[in-house]
């Protein structure tokens, strides 16, 4: 069997499942049993400097496919509010029990070096394996100073990392938000002040939804209701993204990655690994389902690599990233061409209406004398969009066929039909 | 030689327990956790087959997609706007060999989408709503419509001729509006007086008059309508039954099954009906298998629903004919009445058994004896033609022309009592709205359609 185990900052842990700084993480009872079903590793629920922060009711609100799934949550909670000194004792509690298991403590405060650096050491006598920087959250915290109102500002990033770096003797984590316009900007402070890792994405902000009786943001409070933290399925196209922008990116290259953000299962946590992550953190899933989840996650990510004989998470580690390209170098000369398959087809239509009402008019529909419905793609037209195989019911009913074809590999700059198509006479 | 049914028959104890609880719905509605489940699975096709499956085209994937939306209000004027009944055809509409045969997960060999059940979410959910009636009466055209039949076909065409702005005075012979909503279709396929709370919400839309009591050739004269009214609409349904042409039909014990079935429906506490023991049901209808089952349900202890040819020529629905089944009728196929026997009351029935030879139908010189004391003869109805002279009939049927319009300048007809009648309560809407557009057309328009 495939070995799980991963090493993430210098932190070594048996499998790559950590669960992220959250309210499953909040306290003693959560962890062990997080520990219990077996989770490598927990990211403490975000430690502040008392007084601790006071919370409101109600606190979540989420975002539901049409059979009423739950693809997002939104939340509006803040950092712990129990007492820092009760928190950091269920930690040596929970570092005592469970000793090969991996608890990082997460912090934020103001942007005050003093402040930082004492919660910073508080934090690391209590026995933790890192410190994560919080400078992410997105809500509340932030209109106190804290949270992405740091994350937002690269010379914050750095400076926080650097005084935890100076502050402690224990890996350091800094914590990125996606709420900016270019996340290679915050990796790379983090880098600059010494960061072993950067963990990514926090939540994206957010209004869930509208509650159209009271007229007002999901969740309410009292009639009233704020932006908040989105996380769930939803947003791993995103984290996707900045994942692999960080891992291709030669500033930020030899940051180990722990990557968070919608990952729900043993595929979703293979993915964000092909794109360089050494590690994972999930909430979101397990809020929803149970701790339980774990099972398959380590199962299925094992089963994937014994059938692609990976021994090891390193052998598959950031594989993707090469094939993971800006447009300007994709293939224009290559082309696939949509085939149906009419024993698989079930003649519903949905093929035909998505590319004639909003593509390339290529599937025809016509109906037989016998009232039989066919569906067949027209190749002339077809410019292999895949729209049709993404709305088809059907499991593997419409293949993209690539077009066999002798011409090179051409990209756009390349390209005869690019005006600012690079003159080999001139730019020589 | 006695059949096995015969044979089994020996006590007067009723079989089945609780009688009210065998006539709850025969199909649960859905809640509203599997309203959503159900509405998930339908993939929203595109120019879909269900439609055109449907008699009356409703839009089935729109108002799937609207229950999905949470738009349940808006479903389920989807389905009104094409059929104004469709609450009771959510209920009684053969969806098995209708939208649900159509639903291309058929194609898939997967289980089809729950047309009928969703159907029924949707509209129970407005009706129970109450609130505005969801369309509009439309400006007076100062035009006066007779309807004679307060049927599926009648009221259909009263509703959508007050939707085109006609005033509409309906003629009922019955004591209560429905036609066979009421009166016709098996009680559990129909509880909570549910064919009334239908038309009571129909009439909401006002400009429609209901006359009950009024039966065409005695106290209603269509020549007077005719000089009355603007147009007339006939939706008479069958009034009379077939019979099995053999000596002793007037036996004491030997009746039509639609008449137990009304009287079933017009019985409040189902425990107070009489039923006997042993079960003759001749037919192989809906009608027929609708008299079995709830002969069973009553606790009639042998049931045989009899049938002359072989299952495939049933025009009972194979979901019927298996209900039958499950519930404990004893289904005799290839059976054709012979003799009734019995002394002053039926006590059995000797059949012939039957054949296929040369593609006819053929005796095998064979008898069965099934001991009954109660036969139901359901082998079709047909048009009391005694007050439509002047009418041209084809096949026991009013002719009509492809606009529902008569030989007679005037006069429209539709619903079973035309020669496309099919028995089915969705046909019938359809061919009534189909009719009040035609009329309408008439009336506008101020041409004849006919001859």
């Amino acid at each position: 069997m495939a070995d799980l185990g991963c090493v993430i900052g210098g932190v070594e842990s048996i499998n790559p499942f950590w669960l992220a700084s959250a309210p499953p993480t909040d306290k003693y009872y959560n962890v062990v049993r997080a520990f219990d079903a077996g989770w490598g590793g927990v990211v403490w629920k975000t430690l502040g400097i008392d007084p601790p922060v006071v919370n409101v009711s109600s606190r979540y609100g989420v975002h539901q496919d049409t059979g009423g799934g739950v693809i997002g949550i939104n939340n509006i909670e803040l950092i712990s509010d129990r007492p820092l000194e009760t928190n950091l004792r269920e930690i040596e509690q929970c570092r005592k029990e469970w000793p090969d298991r991996v608890i990082i403590g997460s912090m934020m405060a103001e942007i005050d070096e003093q402040a930082w650096k004492e919660l910073a050491i508080k934090i690391a006598n209590s026995g933790v394996h890192g410190i994560e920087l919080n400078l992410g959250c997105p809500h509340g915290m932030c209109e106190r100073g804290m949270g992405s109102a740091i994350g937002q500002v690269p010379e914050m990033v750095e400076q926080t990392t650097r005084w935890v770096r100076e502050a402690v003797d224990i890996p350091v984590f800094t914590k990125l938000t996606p709420n900016i316009t270019n996340i290679l900007w915050p990796a790379e402070a983090a880098k600059q002040g010494g960061a072993h890792a950067v963990s990514l994405i926090n939540t994206v902000n957010s209004i869930v939804s509208v509650n159209l009786d009271e007229m007002a943001p999901n969740p309410i409070v009292d009639g009233k209701g704020t932006h908040g933290g989105y996380c769930g399925a939803a947003v791993k196209p995103i984290a996707l993204n900045m994942v692999a922008e960080i891992s291709r990116a030669v500033e930020t290259q030899g940051l180990d990655i722990s990557a968070i953000g919608g990952i729900e299962n043993w595929r979703d946590a293979a993915e964000f690994i092909a794109l360089g992550a050494n590690a994972l953190q999930v909430c979101t899933a397990a809020m929803l389902y149970g701790f339980r989840i774990v099972d398959d996650m380590i199962d299925g990510l094992s089963s994937f690599m014994d059938q692609k004989g990976y021994r090891s998470i390193e052998d598959f580690r950031g594989k993707a990233v090469a094939n993971t390209v800006d447009w300007n170098e994709l293939n224009m000369n290559f082309d696939t061409k949509a085939l149906i398959d009419p024993d698989k087809c079930i003649e519903c239509g949905r093929c035909h209406i998505a590319c004639e009402d909003t593509s390339h008019q290529a599937i025809e529909f016509k109906v037989s004398d016998a009232g039989k419905r066919s569906f067949t793609v027209v190749d002339e037209d077809c410019v292999g969009c895949n729209l049709c195989a993404h709305v088809c019911p059907v499991p593997n009913c419409i293949e993209m066929v690539p077009v066999a074809t002798d011409k090179p590999y051409l990209t756009w700059p390349e390209h005869p039909l690019n005006p600012h198509k690079a003159d080999p006479i001139n730019s020589q | 030689m006695p059949s096995e049914a015969g044979k089994k028959s020996c006590s007067d104890s009723k079989t089945n327990g609780d009688i009210a609880a065998n006539f709850d719905d025969l199909h649960k509605p859905l809640n509203a956790l599997q309203a959503v489940g159900a509405a998930d699975h339908c993939i929203y096709c595109y120019d879909a087959p269900c439609i055109q499956a449907c008699p009356t085209s409703i839009d089935i994937p729109t108002f799937i997609h609207q229950i999905r939306t949470d738009n349940v209000m808006g479903a389920a004027r989807t389905i009104l706007s094409e059929n104004i009944m469709g609450g009771t055809c959510a209920r009684a509409c053969p969806t098995e060999v209708l939208c649900e045969q159509a639903c291309v997960y058929n194609h898939g060999d997967e289980a089809p989408v729950e047309i009928g059940l969703l159907q029924r979410y949707a509209v129970d959910h407005l009706m129970e709503a109450g609130g505005a009636h969801p369309f509009e009466r439309g400006k007076d055209t100062g035009k006066h419509i007779a309807v004679v039949g307060a049927g599926p076909a009648g009221l259909s065409c009263a509703h959508r001729s007050a939707m085109l702005g006609h005033k509409v005075t309906v003629y009922e012979a019955k004591a209560k509006p429905g036609g066979l909503n009421e009166y016709g279709l098996a009680a559990y396929k129909m509880v909570d007086d549910f064919a009334q709370k239908e038309v009571s919400f129909l009439l909401d839309i006002g400009g429609i008059d209901i006359n009950y009591n009024h039966t065409l050739g005695e106290n209603l004269d269509l020549q007077q309508l005719l000089e009355q009214f603007d147009a007339v609409f006939l939706s008479v349904g069958l009034g009379g039954t077939n019979k099995l042409g053999l000596e002793n039909e007037g036996m004491s014990g030997v009746n039509d099954a639609i008449e137990f079935i009304e009287t079933l429906r017009q019985t409040d506490n189902k425990a107070d009906m009489k039923i006997g023991n042993d079960i003759i049901v001749i037919g192989g209808g809906n009608t027929a298998v609708d008299a079995a089952v709830q002969a069973k349900k009553l606790g009639a202890r042998n049931v045989t629903l009899v049938y002359r040819r072989g299952e495939d020529a049933m025009s009972a629905t194979p979901y019927e004919v298996e209900l039958a089944r499950k519930s404990g009728v004893m289904v005799e196929l290839w059976a054709k009445p012979a003799t009734i026997n019995g002394n002053g009351h039926v006590a059995s029935m000797a059949f012939e058994r039957t054949k296929m030879l040369n593609g006819k139908l053929a005796s095998t010189g064979e008898t069965i004896e099934i001991t009954a004391d109660t036969v139901m003869k359901a082998i079709g109805q047909q048009l009391d033609i005694a007050p439509l002279k002047g009418f041209e009939i084809a096949g026991g049927k009013i002719s009509v022309t492809a606009d529902f319009s008569t030989n007679v300048s005037g006069v429209f007809a539709g619903g079973d009592c035309i020669k496309t009648g099919e028995d089915l309560t969705v046909q019938a809407v359809e061919d009534g709205k189909q009719a009040a557009h035609a009329i309408n057309e008439y009336l506008t328009s101020g041409e004849t359609h006919n001859g």
